[in-house]
Order: structure tokens, then C-alpha cells, then sequence
């Protein structure tokens, strides 16, 4: 009998893997540390509407397209997951590197977005606006980049040939789902953050 | 359905576990399996008996520190305008003895029991992922070392070899002195200084620790039962710890976002407490409540579960309404969310809003009460025998009540304005936290050391330790009450003579001491217990869950094979119960797997010691503090890459099969 066969996949009460079970968890967890640091943006936002105002310097049009990047990475993140489950390792590697190279493009955009807001005088200690919008929107850049390189390393360990359905298909459902959370979350960001802002 | 020899089946030898060749792994290193050395064997292991312990033991170090801690502080107080030791050093004092008690003593402690006695509760080999259980407690250890960094220093200092300079140096502060809540905006760098980021370093890291050590539980309780044990058939223990597991996960982003907040406050310049740029302090206690409140029931439902425990065990009945048991655990933890203003009632939340948190807090006494009189019913007609846990046990739920009434005092608003920040207060969390958590730890360590260690108790010193304790913490605390209503504050230095405090300060040191002795016996009754030559046998209370169907102590493997259970007081079933309702056993004839031992969580959450300490000096504008910082990031970074690719590894097992 193979070691991984009798290891910790060989009784689940559930019928979900361990793995993705704690990924759930994270991902539950993660909503409550998304959840307060958005909740301090709007809490500012609210008690001082006057004392900056984002529309002058957001734009919109940029912002929209590294959404947009994002949501079609998560598309071919769903993608690479399928591919896995049908034991396609070539058709998996070419959708990961695809979000890979989107994620890299969405870091892209914030890195450019954070050093023209730092230009035009946005920086951390500018009010309360600048301390909440760049820790919150950081923290998500940090998951993304944190995404990237878990994607990144499973790219390299797939090379070889080591990667088989199996065996593995739960470790890409894993990051998938952590993908996918993370894009949701931005969308989140993208609505209360930037969108409303422009309603008014 | 134990096993005394074992065999170790390896394609090549079939000798004794020592014997087998190291494996290599992954990475092409050593794997540190069955060293002789203890020290490797201990740092590097994966067993979640051996890190319970670990974990024990570490907790019990830092009970005594925080016990140290609050015999200075009552010695300060036992007269008027006393000069033992200067207001700062008071404040450093009460800071840590809050922060070390709740962080580093109770919680640990309950991480102990859950560690040994989930997986063998529930019938599994280990918890889910072993590694991770390791990288918990080590990250624990290094939060641990972080918190206390500033009395190192301190200590350094008082022999010479260290003296501070650059911004904080005459500040004398390295050591955290802004009470364990740390209210903004003392926390603020133009208060306080290097003890403030030891503290939120050091408290940032025991969160991962924590809420790590919680995803492990929830996935091992909710999908590594073993056949049978479904989860209304779990032991209430069991129950309370995947609560309490949740509650820390949803609980602990709001500190940790929290302590992020007011680190980049005090590092790279921003405002969200400080008052100048436009933060709000009040922020900071919201968020500390959300947190600060759950975490008042993370500290004592586990202290529940052990009572739920004991209390069928030697009143030879099961538990009274089980289910209502459980129930009742899962609404305080629910509604432990929805109360954490009653902290606040005096900042001027609104008449909704207080009126609101008070209603809520009142509600949350419902289910409280609603244990204590299962607990009761429990007790009701049994053939109760007075063993060591139970009278501790018992213990626990006459002052737990106690606490619990003021408590629903304080739930009041227009009350507590008058209790708030007073004596009054700390007499109401300390009859929780000592009358009610820890005299159930020590109740969970009378019950399960036996186990534990496979020795027994010996001699009549328990008889002591209880009554030392009980009665100490009642001349301590009750007092309080009193103190509190005379308008005596929290958190003095010292006070002048004629408010009427002298007697009871005085009683209440006094009192202090007495409840000091009785923790020192209990540790010398622990040592003699692992000295004791009586063996403690599988069984030793005539006990009524899983974890006494096997050996004490317990193998590596807990169960030489998987039971099959079929009723809820599994073991008790099995002994006296009909025939259906008897354990049967999982064929595992092919052996059993066994995780391999390795480096890399110690590795890697050792990363968090240059991590916390650069981060919290590079305020301090100590040299190359930063790239302290980045040294450890990246020995985080790769210890958890070298632990992914390493692989989990494994060996097999064959337990020799005969008896059952
Ligand atoms: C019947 C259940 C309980 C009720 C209704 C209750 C209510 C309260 C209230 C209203 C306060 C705020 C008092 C003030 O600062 O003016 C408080 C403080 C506190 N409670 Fe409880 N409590 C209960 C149980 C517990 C338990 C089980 C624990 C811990 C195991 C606990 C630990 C604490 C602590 C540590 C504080 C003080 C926090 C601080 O100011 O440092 N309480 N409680
Ligand atoms: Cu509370």
C-alpha cells in the first residue's frame, strides 16, 4: 500500500479533503481581517467626508482594468483547476501561467496606481484616508503577490512530471479557492472603495 | 484493545523503532525520525501528545511568572502609600501580569488539554496536520520571548551588561506598561515606548500561533473521527474545543488588523488612533472588545468542557442534558460576538446602543446558568466520590457562579458606571478566570496526568492544594467587591489612608499569598507525580470517553487500531453497556502510517523572533532593526518552502495485535 494512500487521506468524516477544509476555514478567517479593515476605511470615510476627496485622484479607467484583469484570471484559474482534474498537465501549466502573468499584471497596476497617488501627495500619513486606503488595499496587494508565488512554485514542482490528478487535483482546487476569495474580496474593495465614491 | 510490544515493519528490518534507517527526504536531508536524542526527538516532533505537554509545561513556567508578577503588585498594595517599587514599574507589572496570564498561562493551557486529548477523544491517530500543530507552538515559544523581551533587557540592564540609548533611553521602557488592553492612544509613540511593540509584535505572533493551532482542530474534529464518534457523540471537551477554535478564528483578525493599525501608526507614520492626524481612539477599543470579549469565553468554555468531564466521571452518571450542554456552549459563543460594548458602557455609546449591549449581556448569563444547572443535574443522585478532580471541579462551578454574579451585575449599565475601571471589576474577573478557569485546569490536570505520564497520583497533598487555593482566592478577591464599591480604582499605585481601604488591601495580600502556596504545592504535587512509581493502568477513574480505552500513556499511535464506536460515553458503553452498543475495531492489518518528524515548523516560526524583535526596535530607531526584521521574513519564507517540499514523508507501523 502506497504511503499517501494510508496518510491523513484516508478517512474523512466529511466528504471534503482536509486540505481544501482548512482552506475554507482560512478563507472564513480572512473575511473577518478583510471585514475590519474595510469597515475602518467606510468608518472614516463617514465621520470625515470633507476631508479628502478620492475622485480627484482615483481613475477609474485604470482601476476598472485591473479588475478586469483579475476577474479573467480568475477564469483561467477555474480553468487550470478543470484541466487538473482531467489529468491535462500541459492544457493546466498554460492556464497557470496565464494567472500568474495576469496576477503580475494586476501588482502591475497597483505598484503604479500607489507610487502616482504617493506623487500627487496620497501618502500613509495623509489623514486617515491615506492610512486606511493603503493598508487595506496593501493587504490585499500582499495576498495577491502571496497568490502569485504559490502559483509560481507549483508551476516549478509541476515541470518534472510530478503532478498527477490524483494526487494533486486537490492542492490546485486549494488555490483555487484562495484565488477566487481574493478576487471576490477585490471587487468587494472595487464597489465600496473606488465605485461609490463617483455615485455621489 | 491495547498493545504492549510493537513491531516496525520496513521492507528491509523488522526490529525495534530505533533500529529503523532515517529516511531521507524530499530535499535529500535527514529526516529527524526515532533519534535517540532527546532534545532532537522533542524539538523536531509531530506528536500531538508530546506537543501537548510541551505546552503544558511552558504554560505552567508562565503561570509562575505571572504569579511572581502579581505577588509584587499585591505586596505593593498591602499598605497605604507604600514605595516597594516605582508607578512605572506598577504599570510594567499589571501589564504583564495581565498579558502573560491571558496569552501565555490560560491559553496555552487549554491549548495543552486540546492537543493530547482531541485526537485520542475523537479516535485518531493525530490531528490533522501535525507540522502545522508543531509550527503553533513554536510560534507560540517565539510570541512568548517577544511579549517578554523587555524584562530581558531590564534584567540586562540591572547587571550592566545593556544600557539603552538612541530615543527611548531614559525612558526606562522596554518593558509594555499600558495595561493589556492597551488603550489608544497611550499606545502612541509620543507616550510609550519599545515595551509598547514588544507587546504588539509579540501578541501579533502569538495570534498565528493561535489561530493556526485552531484550523488544525476544526478540521481534525470535523473530519478525522473515527467511525462512529459522530459529532453528537462527541465528548463535550471535544465539543467545546471546536467552539472555541472557531470563535479564535473569527475572533483574532480584529485584534490582529487592530495591533497592525496602531504598529503602522507607531512605525511609518499613519493615523488611525492618533488623535492629531484625525484618529480616533475609541476605534482601537471597539476593535479590542470585538476580540477582547470572545476571547473571555475562548478562556473559559474549554475550562467548561473539563468540568463536563469530570463531573459524569466520578458522580457515575452521564451527563445531564448533553445536548443542552452543547447547545448552550454554541449560543455563548455566538452571542459572545454581540457583547463586546459592555466594555464600553461609559465611553457614551447612546442610549440604543447600551441599552442594546446590556440586554445582550444579560441574555448571555442564559446559557451560562443553563450549564450550571446541568452541571447540578448531574450531580443530583449520583454516587459521587471525592477524588482530586472532582473536588476541584466542584470547585470551579460554586466560583464560577460567583463571578458570574457580578457579572450580570455589571450587565447593567447604570451599574457598572459605578463598577467600571474599580476593584470591583477585578473581582469579578477573577473569580472567572481563577475560580472558574483555572481551578478546572487543575481539576483537568488532577484527572488526565495519569494519563498523560501513566503514573498515578500518591499521597494526600491534593487534599491542600485545594483547600489553600479555594480559600486563598476567596480572602484575595472577595474583598474586592468591597474595595470597588468604596470607589477604590484599578490599576493604583498606591493610595492614602482614610478612604476606609487599609483592612482589606491588607486581607487581600495576605489572601494573595496563601493562594501563591497552594500553586506552589500543586507543582510540587506534579512533580511528585511524574516521580510516583504506582502506575496509573489504562483506566484508573473508571472513566466514561475514548481516550481511557487506551494505554497510559498513550503510544505514538494512540490506538493500535482504530475503534468503531457506538454510543456516546464510548468507553463506558463498552464496559458496562449491552452488546450493540460495545467498541468494535477498524481492520488495519496493513499498519498504520506515521507521520515523519521534521525541522521546518521550528525553522520557520523561529523566523518570527528576528521578525518581532527588528520590528518592534526599528520604532525604537535601533541600527539595522530593519534588516533584522527582513532576516527573519525570510527565514519564515523558507522554512515553510523547505517544509513544503520536503514532503510529509512517513513510516509504518505494525502494532503487534493480541489483546483486547
Ligand atoms: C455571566 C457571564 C458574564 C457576564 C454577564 C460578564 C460581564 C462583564 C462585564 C459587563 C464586564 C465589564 C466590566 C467593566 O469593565 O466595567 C466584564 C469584564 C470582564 N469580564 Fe466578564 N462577564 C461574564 C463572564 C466572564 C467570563 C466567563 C470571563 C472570563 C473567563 C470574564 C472575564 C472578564 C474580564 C477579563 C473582564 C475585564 C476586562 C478588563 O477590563 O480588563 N467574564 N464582564
Ligand atoms: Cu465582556
Amino acid at each position: 500500500m502506497s504511503q499517501e494512500v494510508a496518510h491523513d487521506d484516508s478517512h474523512h468524516n466529511l466528504m471534503v479533503k482536509n486540505k481544501k477544509l482548512l482552506m475554507w476555514l482560512f478563507l472564513g478567517s480572512d473575511c473577518m481581517f478583510f471585514g475590519t479593515l474595510i469597515s475602518t476605511h467606510l468608518i472614516y470615510r463617514k465621520l470625515y467626508p470633507e476631508e479628502f476627496d478620492p475622485t480627484l485622484l482615483f481613475s477609474l479607467e485604470l482601476t476598472s482594468f485591473s479588475t478586469f484583469i483579475l476577474l479573467m484570471s480568475s477564469f483561467l484559474m477555474a480553468l487550470s483547476v478543470s484541466a487538473m482534474h482531467k489529468g491535462e498537465i500541459k492544457s493546466f501549466r498554460r492556464n497557470v501561467i496565464g494567472v500568474i502573468f495576469f496576477g503580475l499584471i494586476f501588482l502591475g497596476c497597483q505598484v503604479y496606481e500607489f507610487a502616482h497617488f504617493v506623487h500627487e501627495g496620497l501618502t500613509l500619513s495623509t489623514g486617515t484616508f491615506g492610512s486606511t486606503f493603503y493598508l487595506m488595499t496593501g493587504t490585499h496587494g500582499v495576498h495577491v503577490a502571496i497568490g502569485v508565488f504559490w502559483l509560481i512554485s507549483m508551476l516549478f514542482y509541476s515541470k518534472g512530471g510530478n503532478m498527477e490528478a490524483h494526487k494533486n487535483a486537490v492542492d490546485v482546487e486549494t488555490a483555487g479557492l484562495y484565488w477566487h476569495f481574493v478576487d471576490i474580496v477585490w471587487i468587494v474593495i472595487f464597489t465600496v472603495v473606488y465605485l461609490i465614491e463617483f455615485i455621489a | 484493545m491495547t498493545t504492549d510490544t510493537t513491531i516496525i515493519s520496513n521492507p528491509k528490518q523488522n526490529t525495534d523503532i530505533s533500529e529503523l534507517k532515517p529516511e531521507l527526504s524530499d530535499i535529500g536531508l535527514v529526516r529527524p525520525d526515532h533519534s535517540k536524542n532527546v532534545f532532537i526527538d522533542w524539538l523536531t516532533t509531530v506528536d500531538h501528545k508530546k506537543i501537548g505537554l510541551m505546552y503544558g509545561t511552558l504554560a505552567l513556567f508562565f503561570l509562575l511568572v505571572g504569579g511572581l508578577e502579581a505577588l509584587v503588585i499585591r505586596t505593593q498594595l498591602a499598605v497605604p502609600e507604600n514605595d516597594l517599587i516605582s508607578a512605572q514599574r506598577y504599570n510594567q507589572l499589571f501589564t504583564m501580569h495581565g498579558t502573560t496570564m491571558i496569552f501565555l498561562a490560560i491559553m496555552p493551557l487549554n491549548a495543552a488539554f486540546f492537543n493530547f486529548l482531541v485526537p485520542l477523544q475523537i479516535g485518531a491517530r493525530d490531528v490533522a496536520f501535525p507540522r502545522i500543530n508543531a509550527f503553533s507552538l513554536w510560534a507560540f515559544v517565539a510570541g512568548a520571548l517577544v511579549v517578554n523581551f523587555g524584562w530581558i533587557l531590564q534584567a540586562l540592564e540591572a547587571f550592566g551588561l545593556f544600557s539603552a540609548s538612541g530615543p527611548t533611553a531614559g525612558m526606562n521602557d522596554f518593558v509594555p506598561a499600558m495595561g493589556w488592553f492597551g488603550y489608544a492612544p497611550i499606545t502612541g509613540k509620543e507616550f510609550t515606548g519599545a515595551g509598547t511593540d514588544f507587546w504588539i509584535m509579540g501578541l501579533q505572533i502569538l495570534g498565528v500561533a493561535s489561530i493556526s493551532a485552531s484550523f488544525n482542530f476544526i478540521v481534525t474534529i470535523i473530519n478525522m473521527r473515527a467511525p462512529g464518534v459522530k459529532m453528537m457523540r462527541l465528548p463535550v471537551f471535544t465539543w467545546m474545543t471546536l467552539i472555541v477554535s472557531l470563535l479564535i478564528i473569527f475572533a483574532f483578525p480584529a485584534i490582529t488588523i487592530a495591533l497592525a493599525q496602531l504598529m503602522f501608526d507607531r512605525v511609518f507614520g499613519t493615523n488611525f488612533f492618533s488623535v492629531a492626524g484625525g484618529g480616533q481612539p475609541i476605534l482601537w477599543q471597539h476593535l479590542f472588545w470585538i476580540f477582547g470579549h470572545p476571547e473571555v469565553y475562548i478562556l473559559v468554555l474549554p475550562a467548561m468542557g473539563i468540568v463536563s468531564e469530570v463531573l459524569p466521571t466520578f458522580a457515575r452518571k452521564p451527563l445531564f442534558g448533553y445536548a443542552i450542554v452543547v447547545f448552550s456552549g454554541a449560543v455563548i459563543g455566538f452571542l459572545g460576538f454581540a457583547v463586546w460594548s459592555h466594555h464600553m458602557f461609559t465611553t457614551g455609546l447612546g442610549k440604543i446602543a447600551t441599552a442594546a449591549f446590556s440586554l445582550l449581556t444579560m441574555a448571555i448569563a442564559v446559557p451560562t446558568g443553563v450549564k450550571i444547572f446541568n452541571w447540578v443535574g448531574t450531580l443530583w443522585g449520583g454516587k459521587i466520590r471525592f477524588h482530586a478532580p472532582m473536588i476541584f471541579a466542584l470547585g470551579f462551578v460554586w466560583m464560577f457562579m460567583m463571578g458570574g454574579f457580578s457579572g450580570i451585575m455589571h450587565s447593567s449599565a447604570p451599574a457598572d458606571a459605578q463598577q467600571q475601571d474599580s476593584y470591583f471589576v477585578i473581582a469579578h474577573f477573577h473569580y472567572v478566570a481563577i475560580g472558574g478557569i483555572l481551578l478546572a485546569i487543575v481539576s483537568g490536570i488532577y484527572y488526565w496526568l495519569p494519563k498523560m505520564i501513566g503514573r498515578m497520583w500518591q499521597g494526600k497533598l491534593n487534599i491542600w492544594v485545594g483547600i489553600l487555593t479555594v480559600v486563598g482566592l476567596n480572602i484575595t478577591f472577595f474583598p474586592m467587591h468591597f474595595l470597588g464599591l468604596l470607589g477604590m480604582p484599578r490599576r493604583t499605585h498606591t493610595y492614602l489612608s482614610g478612604f476606609g481601604w487599609e483592612t482589606y488591601n491588607l486581607v487581600c495580600t495576605i489572601g494573595s499569598y496563601i493562594l501563591a502556596f497552594g500553586v506552589l504545592l500543586l507543582l510540587v504535587d506534579i512533580i511528585r507525580c511524574f516521580r510516583s512509581k504506582i502506575p496509573a493502568g489504562n483506566d484508573p477513574w473508571d472513566a466514561r470517553t475514548l481516550e481511557w480505552a487506551t494505554s497510559s500513556p498513550p503510544k505514538v499511535y494512540n490506538f493500535a487500531q482504530t475503534p468503531i464506536v457506538n454510543a456516546r460515553d464510548a468507553f463506558w458503553a463498552d464496559k458496562y453497556g449491552p452488546l450493540d452498543r460495545k467498541m468494535g475495531m477498524v481492520d488495519e492489518s496493513h499498519g498504520i502510517h506515521m507521520p515523519s518528524q521534521s525541522w521546518m515548523p521550528l525553522i520557520a516560526s523561529f523566523g518570527f523572533i528576528p521578525l518581532g524583535l527588528g520590528m518592534s526596535l526599528m520604532q525604537a530607531g535601533v541600527p539595522y532593526a530593519g534588516y533584522t526584521a527582513i532576516l527573519g521574513l525570510v527565514i519564515l519564507v523558507l522554512g515553510i518552502a523547505l517544509w513544503a517540499i520536503e514532503g510529509p514523508g512517513g513510516y509504518h507501523l505494525h502494532p503487534n495485535k493480541q489483546s483486547h
